[in-house]
């Protein structure tokens, strides 16, 4: 008889689990997941394209439900579906909805929560965050009748929301409390030259700003945004992109010891030896995570011990970043400010939008901005995590691989 | 108030033209084809295939003559006192400080100093000027600086200044003896004819006698790598050794000539044996014995010789040497046998034949009373100068030492070419009253002058030059005289006029001039007169048409029949095969001689030996070469040559920069390694000037000794020491528009096509170089964009800024030489090509190499087609070639003058090896 795994979250971490399960032990178990939202499993990192106009949602989606069906997996997805406690003792979850699941094994991969930040105002109508196709649709929507939009945070996913919205016609000003856009992917240089393109393409910012409050129109839509400035903006969206946060309500609940997030061993195991989990939800050797990479790492990882092969250790990289912005190329990985040790290789090219910086200590490169011309991301990527020697080709080395032919 | 209007005749100027005339730079006086387009002001050369210097051929540098007619670079005003002026103010100011400077210190206060550069016109008029009617001997020459060793020897030994052979005779010899003369660079026009008769007659050896393996060896068939100055002992050694083996020409030598007594007893006592010769020479017994064999066996006999004679305190001595050989063995004048001495500039010859050498009076006369009286006579001046002037070397210590107060330098460079020249820069900065005439608006001399006056460029100069084989040769004007340029005669006319010798220099064309020469050439030159070897009476009554068809044409011309048809003139070809010397007995002299060090030896001090001269591509200071980004491309930096085991001893590498230092001076170099060199010896070329180099004017190390017969300095052999220059870092600007880079240790200047780039190294750090370019290019450029590329920790620092697109400059830097190479980025300043560059070359840009799929030609190597190394190497590997003739075919590379065969060679052998 088959063991009975269940995972709770059809999101992309799970998902990416799943599949190297069903590659490497496709006999052993008996799959059930469990997803909020009323979908197959879709690529939540596309979904800036599907804003854009680029991508519509069946090109992102990754299974749809007749890959559940062929692969034999039971598939509970919707908001009632949402599995609302973990019964470690008996060893079942049980749903909104009152299904319940045996498991023998559990995954964990409920994802992550967008940081909402508690100012007044934040519970209007018209204040929404940008983490799944709901929020997509709703920005569509907007874009339709409204003019003005703000985005709260020049990260990642608020500049491809606000690149998005732009592309929709509406008005868009990103507010950024730091100086310094992608601050924790770009240095001063990069980050300014993004800023520059993006203002080229209609996106309004407004830097080193800190949002006080957000108005009502009287009818509980949000109509402004106040800054501590006293500057005001007309705002009939309000998106908050300022991070997110680990979604470990559950599984605190359950009783498994969480900190951040749910923490996890060098295998993905939580402190339930049952209970796996892998994503944005877990904090592994104290970090949390946001970016795609690790978190199919930690999917393969967790497969290996779920398969019962019990070989691979997963262990944190540095992760690269790339902003979906069609036409913005950058890529930055590692530490790219660097420390009194560190040496500093860059190349710039302002007025032909390139700019790349190496950063190098002990003559192994330990990070890397690219910004235009990030052809080479792949191959410093590698001389990194390989940790290569890279003092021979110091001199060519920012002109990047070509040269090493 | 009428405003008059007038009709200007358009005249009728058929535009393109085909004008033949002779190249510009060495003493081989190749005859050119050129193709004027008048209205363009564009001029194509190519070798006149008639002219009997070359037959068509031509070497890089006379092929790029075209290149050098740039305007830009040009006098077009007179100035005085740095401001233009009008030519009467500027003549009339000479003419009144040249008297009042005689008024009040006599004649010998005043000098003129000449080039082998002016045409014989130019020449003739300075010389009767100065010697004729200013009363002072002190006209000299830089001929001085080339020639004037051999000038001695031939007059020791003929009694006058005669070349007994010609060009011919490469092609009827048996042997050639290159001695002291890199011909392959020097005389390239002739290499490539010696190169042709080897390969039509197998029987032709050639030895090459110099200190170092030069690329004329490429043909040689036996290299004598003699000790620098020894030259002397080595042919005081064949000549014992001729008359121990009996292969004298008894004959000749009792008919024709006197002295072979003392000669023998002299060079059996300096090197009686080959062992002594070896030994003096530093040189393996086996190759003396095999150089003194091949002469002695070889009758037709041609022993060709330049400044690694010439330029040597012993130089005269050193020419009597050979010249003993040859008379003692009857080898002279004859078919294919005889001593040659190749001129290095296009008219030093005509510079003798006026006299205008300081220890010459005029016409192949000296300072005898029946010369004097003879001068006095023709140019009817009672004023004649009746003793030699100051030979260049003394002449600017008087300049110097204030005896000479007003100096007119016309179109040569004393501050860079002149030994001990920093002196000589010294002694013109506190000179009472210079003036130089120049076509070029600035070089080292120039810059120093009270008065400039422009003068002519080579291609609108019209007047005659004569060759090392005694050949007069029409320089024609192609082009209109640029500016307000006059041509030196004029100008010296108009001055002397000025001074009131109007009735003696009546002078209205070049003709006028030369027609007055040949006239003087045979003024009571006969054998109850005063029978000089210079006779070219024939053509003293030259009509103005005649003179302007003259054809290349040896002198002596006496008989005024040569008029008639000067076409099928018989030239004299050779002289002397009978005798007819011009001494008072018309017997040749033996001379005496015996080896003498050079008069400065190494010591612990200065270890070792410097030994100068010239690079295939460049031209004496570099005014003309300079200007031809296809000439810079060979050797572009100032180097110096060192063997692996000296470079060592001195902490040297190659590539990096080195300070050479002597008692006199001291430089900056790029170090080549190479075993082409002997050990003790090192090697650097004489082009770089101030206006090309911050401080690798080759002239301010060189010792100040002198030849004592000739005055020609010893500019092969200077003691020194070297040691590595420790820059803090090094790089390279490629700039489209020209910067001023003060301050910097180490600065050289090329021409390129469409850049001027500037190799760097310093001691400091520049802080702020962005800064520094921005402010030099804003007044072409205006606002710049910048690409950067920074390694702090390596000292790497290099940039390229833009402006709309178009690249402005790129800086390289780094910590060492080892910088990228400087071709492919150089050639994005093409002119020819678009300005705005492809992205993947912006993006390349600062590693110096092209983006992936552009070929990188590599250095180039041949500069008439611009083939590069590389190309050259992908040729032989794709076409598994083995000979130069193959690289020719495939890639042109060599087929025009060749002179970069021995280098396709090498590149063949590394790859094939």
């Amino acid at each position: 008889m088959k063991q009975q795994l269940v995972v709770i979250g059809n999101g992309m971490a799970g998902m990416k689990a799943v599949e190297e399960l069903l590659s490497a032990a496709p006999d052993k178990f008996e799959i059930t997941v469990f997803g909020a939202e009323p979908y197959g499993n879709y690529n939540r990192i596309m979904l800036s394209p599907v804003l854009c106009g680029e991508k519509s949602i069946d090109d992102i989606i990754i299974n749809d439900r007749q890959w559940y069906e062929d692969n034999h997996i039971t598939l509970h997805a919707g908001p009632d579906k949402a599995v609302v406690n973990i019964d470690r003792t008996h060893k079942q979850v049980i749903a909104k909805d009152g299904t319940e699941c045996h498991y023998d094994k559990l995954l964990i991969a409920t994802g992550s929560n967008p940081f909402i930040l508690p100012i007044p105002g934040h519970d209007l109508d018209g204040v929404i965050a940008f983490r799944d196709i709901f929020d997509v649709n709703k920005m569509l929507s907007y874009s339709e009748s409204k003019r003005h939009a703000v985005v709260l945070g020049g990260g990642l996913l608020g500049l491809e929301a606000a690149n998005g919205l732009v592309q929709r016609g509406m008005d868009v000003t990103v507010i950024h409390s730091n100086e310094i856009l992608l601050n924790r992917q770009l240095d001063d240089t990069a980050g300014h030259l993004l800023q520059l393109e993006l203002e080229k393409r209609g996106v309004k910012f407004k830097m080193s700003a800190k949002t006080t409050a957000l108005i009502d129109n009287g009818e509980g839509h949000v109509c402004a945004a106040q800054f501590a400035d006293g500057v005001e903006l007309p705002c009939d969206l309000f998106v908050m992109a300022i991070g997110v946060r680990p979604n470990y309500k559950l599984a605190e609940a359950a009783g498994i010891h969480c900190e951040r997030g749910i923490v996890v061993s060098d295998t993905l195991q939580t402190f339930d030896p049952s209970i796996y989990a892998v994503g944005e939800c877990i904090q592994h050797r104290g970090d949390t995570f946001g970016l795609v990479a690790p978190l199919f790492e930690q999917a393969k990882v967790c497969a290996n011990h779920l398969s019962g092969h019990g070989m691979a250790k997963y262990k944190t990289l540095p992760s690269a970043t790339k902003l979906k912005v069609t036409g913005i190329n950058l890529f930055s990985i590692g530490d790219f400010i660097g420390d009194e040790d560190s040496e500093i290789i860059k190349f710039s090219d302002p007025s032909a939008q390139v700019y790349k910086k190496i950063v190098i200590k002990n003559n192994g490169i330990i990070g890397v901005v690219l910004y235009g011309d990030t052809k080479d991301g792949a191959w410093y990527q590698s001389l990194l995590e390989q940790r290569t020697n890279i003092e021979e080709m110091r001199e060519y080395l920012i002109f990047g691989q070509a040269y090493f032919g | 108030m009428t405003v008059e209007t007038f009709e200007i005749p358009v005249k009728e100027v058929t535009d393109v033209q085909t004008i033949k005339t002779t190249c510009a730079y060495c003493g081989v006086g190749c005859g050119i084809q050129a193709t004027v387009s008048h209205s363009q002001r564009t001029v194509a050369v190519k070798g006149d295939p008639e002219h009997p210097a070359n037959f068509g051929r031509l070497c890089s540098k006379g092929s790029a003559l075209a290149e050098t007619l740039d305007l830009s670079s040009r006098l077009l005003e007179p100035q005085i006192y740095g401001r233009t002026a009008s030519w009467d103010d500027a003549l009339t100011l000479v003419a009144s400080k040249f008297q009042q400077v005689i008024e009040e210190h006599g004649p010998e206060a005043v000098a003129f100093y000449g080039s082998g550069q002016l045409l014989t016109e130019d020449y003739y008029v300075a010389n009767k000027l100065m010697k004729g009617f200013l009363g002072s001997g002190n006209m000299d020459t830089n001929s001085r600086l080339c020639m004037s060793s051999s000038v001695s020897g031939h007059k020791r030994a003929f009694g006058s200044d005669t070349v007994p052979n010609c060009y011919e005779d490469y092609e009827h010899t048996d042997l050639i003896v290159l001695v002291g003369s890199n011909t392959a660079w020097c005389h390239p026009v002739s290499f490539q004819r010696i190169r042709q008769a080897k390969e039509n007659n197998p029987n032709l050896k050639v030895v090459v006698i110099d200190p170092r393996k030069t690329d004329s060896c490429d043909i040689a068939d036996l290299h004598v790598p003699v000790k620098v100055g020894s030259d002397v002992a080595l042919f005081n050694g064949l000549l014992a050794y001729l008359y121990q083996e009996n292969a004298l020409d008894q004959d000749y030598i009792n008919q024709h000539t006197e002295g072979f007594d003392q000669a023998i007893q002299a060079a059996q006592l300096d090197a009686f044996n080959v062992a002594t010769v070896a030994e003096k020479c530093r040189l393996a017994p086996h190759v003396v014995e095999i150089f003194y064999r091949w002469f002695k066996e070889t009758n037709k006999t041609l022993t060709l010789y330049s400044q690694g004679v010439n330029q040597s305190s012993s130089g005269s001595d050193k020419v009597n040497a050979i010249i003993n050989c040859h008379l003692a063995t009857g080898r002279i004048g004859k078919e294919g046998a005889g001593p040659f001495s190749l001129t290095g500039q296009p008219n030093a010859m005509g510079g003798r034949e006026v006299g205008g050498l300081a220890t010459q009076l005029a016409e192949h006369m000296e300072f005898s009373e029946q010369d004097r009286d003879i001068v006095q006579r023709f140019w009817q001046s009672d004023n004649v100068t009746d003793k030699p002037g100051l030979p260049a070397v003394d002449l600017f210590d008087a300049v110097a030492n204030g005896k000479i107060k007003a100096i007119w330098i016309m179109a040569t460079n004393p501050v860079v070419s002149l030994p001990n020249a920093d002196k000589v820069k010294q002694a013109l900065q506190q000179c009472e009253f210079v003036v130089v005439s120049d076509c070029v608006a600035h070089t080292d001399t120039l810059d120093l002058a009270h008065v400039k006056l422009p003068a002519a460029g080579w291609s609108e100069k019209d007047g005659t030059v004569t060759n090392s084989e005694r050949r007069i040769s029409r320089q024609r004007a192609l082009l209109p005289l640029a500016g307000n340029a006059k041509p030196d005669w004029w100008i010296i006319t108009q001055v002397a006029r000025k001074m009131g010798f109007e009735n003696a220099f009546p002078y209205e064309t070049p003709a006028d001039v030369f027609r007055e020469h040949a006239r003087f050439s045979g003024f009571e030159n006969s054998p109850e007169q005063r029978l000089r070897s210079f006779n070219i009476s024939g053509l003293a009554e030259i009509t103005d048409e005649q003179y302007q068809s003259f054809p290349p044409t040896q002198w002596p011309i006496v008989s005024s029949d040569a008029l008639q048809d000067i076409n099928n003139f018989e030239n004299t070809k050779r002289l002397f095969a009978e005798g007819g010397f011009f001494t008072p007995t018309r017997k040749a002299k033996f001379v005496a001689v015996e080896h003498r060090a050079p008069q400065n030896a190494p010591d612990a001090d200065w270890p070792l030996i410097l030994n100068t001269g010239r690079l295939r591509d460049q031209w004496h200071t570099m005014t003309r070469t300079g200007l031809s980004a296809r000439l810079n491309q060979h050797k572009p930096e100032p180097f110096v040559e060192i063997t692996p085991a000296d470079a060592q001893a001195n902490g040297l590498e190659q590539g990096q920069l080195a300070l050479i230092e002597s008692q006199w001076g001291k430089m900056l170099a790029r170090v080549t390694v190479t075993d082409r060199i002997a050990q003790g010896e090192i090697f650097v070329p004489m082009h770089w000037t101030a206006q090309f180099s911050s401080h690798s004017r080759m002239g301010g190390v060189v010792n100040p000794v002198v030849d004592p017969v000739s005055f020609q300095p010893e500019s092969k052999h200077t003691p020194v020491r070297i040691s590595a220059f420790s820059a803090a870092w090094h790089g390279f600007i490629l700039s489209r528009h020209p910067l001023v880079l003060d301050g910097i240790d180490y600065v050289v200047l090329t021409k390129g096509n469409g850049y001027f780039r500037y190799e760097l190294a310093g001691k400091r750090d520049v802080k702020n170089w962005q800064g520094h370019l921005a402010y030099q290019l804003k007044p072409y450029s205006g606002e710049l964009d910048w690409q950067t590329f920074q390694d702090q920790t390596k000292k790497v620092f290099r940039t390229a800024c833009f402006h709309e697109g178009e690249l402005q400059a790129v800086l390289i830097t780094g910590p060492d030489s080892h910088l990228p190479e400087r071709e492919w980025i150089g050639s994005l300043f093409d002119p020819a090509r678009e300005t705005e560059l492809e992205a993947d070359e912006r993006m390349a840009l600062l590693t110096g190499k092209p983006p992936l799929g552009t070929p990188d030609v590599g250095k180039i190597v041949c500069a008439c087609f611009n083939v590069g190394a590389k190309t050259i190497e992908n040729a032989i590997k794709d076409g598994k070639l083995t000979t130069p003739q193959d690289v020719g075919k495939c890639c042109k590379a060599g087929t025009n003058c060749g002179s970069c065969v021995p280098e396709i060679k090498e590149i063949i052998s590394a790859v094939n090896s």
